[in-house]
């Protein structure tokens, strides 16, 4: 690993501004002998995760941190174990399992594999300029553990919920885990109402399928493979609270075509992109986090979490990564809480330099997609990752000048701590630096990486476009005064989706199992600013079209403008930003399993105030009216939607797809996969 | 550096929960309760106690009056912990109309108990409350009064737990969300309550399981109980710890 072990434990520093510090505790003598004994053991006082008091009021910003002088951290692989008591398919709630309905084809993808992991408080030092500060996570690091799995191989995660009994303030102590975007049945999906507390368990069954294993036995369509996941509380009304915390890791999954591995021989099939986890495939998982003044994590306010000045990769604060001049597989992911990151990749002479897209969301592209800001698609000059989007980066490194660094920035400059800091190179300002790529010399070994121009064929999805069951409409609205004409008279809920919020208890769709339909997903109009990462539970979609709505001044016309597919959009993907007047068609296919699914805002805090649904598979047939009642069983009678054209009810199937959507594109595939279009196994009739 | 901060930066004390934030941190104004007494926020509404809240005014017609039944509702299943350990506070966002005798009309017509006050005040501390408590960080929202007639804020001064919901929503789900500022239950209740559940959603498989069964078996799909074989998965595995190897 490179990174971990180099990091030199420094004795924290007096923290500006800070009267309560260590050196200080030290000083009060014997008074403090109990203190004294358990701080002066550095490594004991470490591994002691306290909840510190809040600190009050909110800083404007956080300590100062010098950067790029610790290593990125690279997350441990997840471990397999055995399970005592073993898993089973009904819930074991006498062992402590928490309530679940039994696990849908448990026997079918039996998980000999078998994990363990733990939710529990941790101290994790984000600099070696601020002391440890207490959080929560999987395992009690943070990230969480990377699981490496490979598809055909199903296996069992036991999430052992071991939070604090009696935590103050700040989170929930109640959990429940999000695969997100794992091809998984309901009871193992982490749905936000199920969370268990304190003490229980729960068994999360991955069988690790592809899509469309009931009609393509038996492992599924191979064009369905998504290699890039992370799992995240999913605690509803507290997920913000308890992912800033730290509850989220990484789950990449392999298969024989990115198996993950550069070397030649194995099977023309296989992409051979960068490969070896934590070697030349690294994740890097984004957040930002706001600290107090004696380097606590700012976790005050209870139900609000804040917009942190601190840029965080992998959970350390602008680290540095040393690289060799060869091509790399970054997985980029955006864990949240509500920041938007623009990235641009800048060399040691403050040249851009390009960053090479080649999944989406975890989902392959057909073929590479270049991001440079000289492109001449907008959407390509900087590569825009909203919360829980992923993109898997392959940067070439290859003509890197060794001793010099590259920089990754985040277009917005939003890192107020370090501004007097010089900047790194010509034109990048150090305040909107991520991380650094210290350039360090040539590869041991010959780099036998590559970059295919094609990639992957997207599933033929010609035969269900045809049998659509309709359009579902989602207004994802949020009420301002006056939208309805009478300001004094307000008549919608904060952040809702059809005039309505989450209830667990209440599902808003009824869709039957194998069918397939296509959800019109806007945002409110007027727009007010407001970006909604819209992510959908169970399947990953195909985006069909974007659509932005203008008003003519003058007339007061509505225009609904086509913009065709976003060269980012183009593969598959499990997250739909919508941005201020714009909505999206996708298609979604709802195979394989039944029960409760989601689809939600992914900015955490709007999913926190609510913005949620709850959507159902069963046995059919499909409701064709969405979300027809309140929760008290009132008729929902379209209150808050402000939005022009259909109303929350079905539309008629949609045939006439926009010009610019081609069902197959371009690219031949080198891929001869078993199950798919006829070929020998599979389909059956 | 004062003794108060050399403890509560320092030391892990587990008898200690109560870490409130404080009057500094809520404010402490004054207001008058319909039933014409004055309090102030922190002291005499906060400190101590679960306070549920929200933002209403009398001639409300739209959305308020199904928000205020749903309070009505709330009440009774709070039972006698309502006036004793939780408490409902309605300020109200107009307060040049809302004088406390037209709230205790109101209160009295929506057949308020004990423990349930409607409040005024000065623009001023009744703003302060609403920043602090449902501040969304968006202009538009925050200084737009009428939004907040949907939005239900609930607080747990002894262990500084809050939580929110929005109105109008069944009682029984936003007495359930009230629960969860609550300190956590004992481990053996929860197991219990974890059985009892167990048996609901049992109940509900005994109904879903079979159709879905039929489903399966009308498409030709394997059924549930085949055994594990997957020759082509070993195989892909076999090649692919191969050519690891």
């Amino acid at each position: 690993m490179p990174g971990t072990k180099e990091k030199k434990r420094k004795t924290p520093k007096a923290p500006n501004g800070s009267d309560c510090t260590r050196r200080t505790i030290l000083k009060t003598g014997a008074a403090a002998g109990v203190v004294t004994m358990l701080t002066s053991r550095k490594s004991l006082a470490q591994s002691i995760p306290t909840q510190p008091p809040d600190c009050t009021p909110q800083p404007t910003n956080s300590p100062a941190t010098r950067p790029f002088i610790q290593a990125l951290p690279i997350p441990p692989i997840a471990i397999p174990t055995i399970l005592y008591p073993f898993p089973t398919l009904q819930a074991d709630t006498a062992a402590g399992e928490a309530a679940r309905a039994n696990h849908q084809d448990w026997t079918q993808f039996f998980p000999f594999i078998q994990y363990s992991v733990s939710i529990q408080p941790a101290m994790h030092q984000f600099h070696p300029d601020i002391p440890p500060t207490y959080c929560w996570g999987y395992n009690g690091i943070y990230p969480g553990p990377t699981f490496l799995n490979i598809y055909g191989v199903p296996i069992v995660v036991r999430f052992i919920n071991n939070l604090p009994v009696n935590n103050i303030g700040f989170g929930d102590n109640n959990h429940t885990t999000h695969m997100h975007n794992g091809h998984t049945a309901s009871e193992s999906d982490g749905f936000a109402g199920d969370y268990w507390s304190p003490g229980l368990f729960k068994d999360h069954h991955y069988p690790n399928v592809y899509a469309g294993f009931n009609a393509h036995p038996p492992l599924g369509d191979p064009l369905e493979a998504q290699h890039t996941y992370w799992y995240h509380d999913h605690r509803h009304s507290f997920t913000a609270t308890n992912n800033y915390r730290g509850i989220n890791g990484m789950y990449l999954a392999y298969d024989d075509v990115d198996t993950g591995l550069e070397i030649p021989g194995q099977g023309s099939q296989a992409l051979r992109l960068p490969g070896g986890y934590g070697i030349y495939d690294i994740p890097l998982n984004f957040t930002d986090k706001l600290f107090c003044s004696d380097g606590q994590m700012y976790a005050t306010a209870p139900d609000a979490v804040p917009a942190g000045d601190k840029f965080c990769v992998n959970g350390a604060i602008q680290p540095y990564f040393n690289v060799q001049t060869r091509k790399y597989r970054f997985r980029f992911l955006n864990s949240g809480p509500a920041r938007i990151w623009t990235f641009n990749l800048f060399d040691n002479n403050g040249n851009p330099a390009p960053m090479t897209v080649v999944a989406t969301d975890g989902n392959l592209l057909p073929s590479p997609v270049e991001i440079i800001p000289s492109s001449s698609v907008p959407t390509l000059q900087g590569l825009t990752v909203y919360v829980s989007q992923r993109y898997d980066v392959i940067i070439d490194f290859t003509n890197a000048t060794p001793g010099t660094s590259w920089f990754l920035t985040n277009v917005a400059a939003q890192f107020v701590s370090n501004a007097s800091e010089p900047e790194p190179a010509p034109g990048v300002q150090m305040g909107n630096v991520v991380m650094a790529f210290n350039i360090t010399g040539p590869p041991l070994f010959p780099d036998q990486s590559q970059v295919p121009a094609t990639l992957t064929t997207l599933p033929n999805i010609t035969t269900p476009l045809a049998n659509l069951f309709g359009t579902r409409v989602w207004n994802f609205n949020d009420f301002v005064a006056g939208a309805e004409g009478d300001p004094s008279n307000p008549t919608a809920k904060v952040f809702n989706v059809n005039g309505l919020t989450f209830d667990p208890n209440r599902a808003d769709a009824s869709i039957q199992q194998g069918s397939a339909e296509t959800w019109l997903i806007r945002n409110r109009f007027p727009g007010t600013g407001w970006t909604h990462p819209v992510h959908i539970h169970l399947e990953e979609g195909r985006v069909l079209d974007r659509r932005n709505i203008t008003v003519n001044p003058t007339t007061g016309a509505i225009t609904i403008n086509s913009q065709g597919v976003p060269p980012l959009e183009q593969g598959r993907r499990d997250v739909y930003p919508i941005l201020p007047n714009d909505e999206v068609l996708i298609f979604l296919q709802f195979r394989d399993w039944f029960g409760k699914y989601m689809m939600h805002c992914h900015n955490l805090g709007h999913e926190d105030n609510l913005m949620l649904v709850r959507w159902d598979v069963t046995t059919g047939p499909s409701t064709t009216v969405t979300s027809p009642v309140y929760s008290d069983g009132t008729p929902n009678t379209g209150n808050g939607q402000v939005n022009s054209g259909a109303e929350p009810n079905i539309t008629p199937a949609m045939t006439n797809l926009p010009p610019t959507f081609n069902l197959n594109p371009p690219g031949t595939s080198k891929l001869n996969r078993p199950g798919v279009n006829g070929s020998k196994k599979g389909v059956r009739a | 550096m004062n003794r108060r901060d050399f403890f509560t930066c320092h030391v892990a004390d587990k008898s200690r929960p109560a870490a409130s934030l404080g009057p500094n941190y809520y404010s402490n104004g004054v207001f008058t309760t319909h039933e014409g007494k004055k309090v102030r926020f922190y002291d005499d509404l906060i400190k101590g106690k679960i306070s549920i809240i929200n933002f209403m005014f009398a001639t409300c017609d739209k959305y308020c009056p199904r928000s205020i039944a749903c309070l009505t509702q709330l009440q009774d299943l709070l039972g006698d912990r309502l006036g004793r350990d939780i408490f409902m506070y309605s300020f109200t966002l107009k307060p040049d109309e809302d004088t406390p005798a037209k709230l205790a009309a109101y209160a009295k017509g929506n057949g308020a108990r004990p423990g349930w006050l409607f409040l005024t005040g000065s623009e001023y501390d009744l703003t302060s409350v609403r920043f602090k408590l449902f501040r969304l960080d968006d202009p538009l929202m925050d200084f737009s009064v009428d939004i907040h007639a949907s939005m239900l804020r609930i607080i747990n001064d002894n262990n500084s737990r809050w939580t929110s919901w929005v109105l109008p929503d069944p009682p029984k789900l936003i007495r359930e969300v009230v629960s969860w500022v609550d300190p956590t239950k004992p481990f053996a209740v929860r197991v219990r309550e974890n059985a009892e559940l167990q048996a609901e959603i049992d109940r509900e498989s005994a109904i879903t399981a079979p159709k879905w069964a039929n489903f399966r078996r009308a498409h030709g799909w394997p059924e549930v109980t085949t055994k594990y074989e997957n020759p082509e998965g070993v195989k892909k595995l076999k090649s692919l710890l191969a050519a690891r190897a």
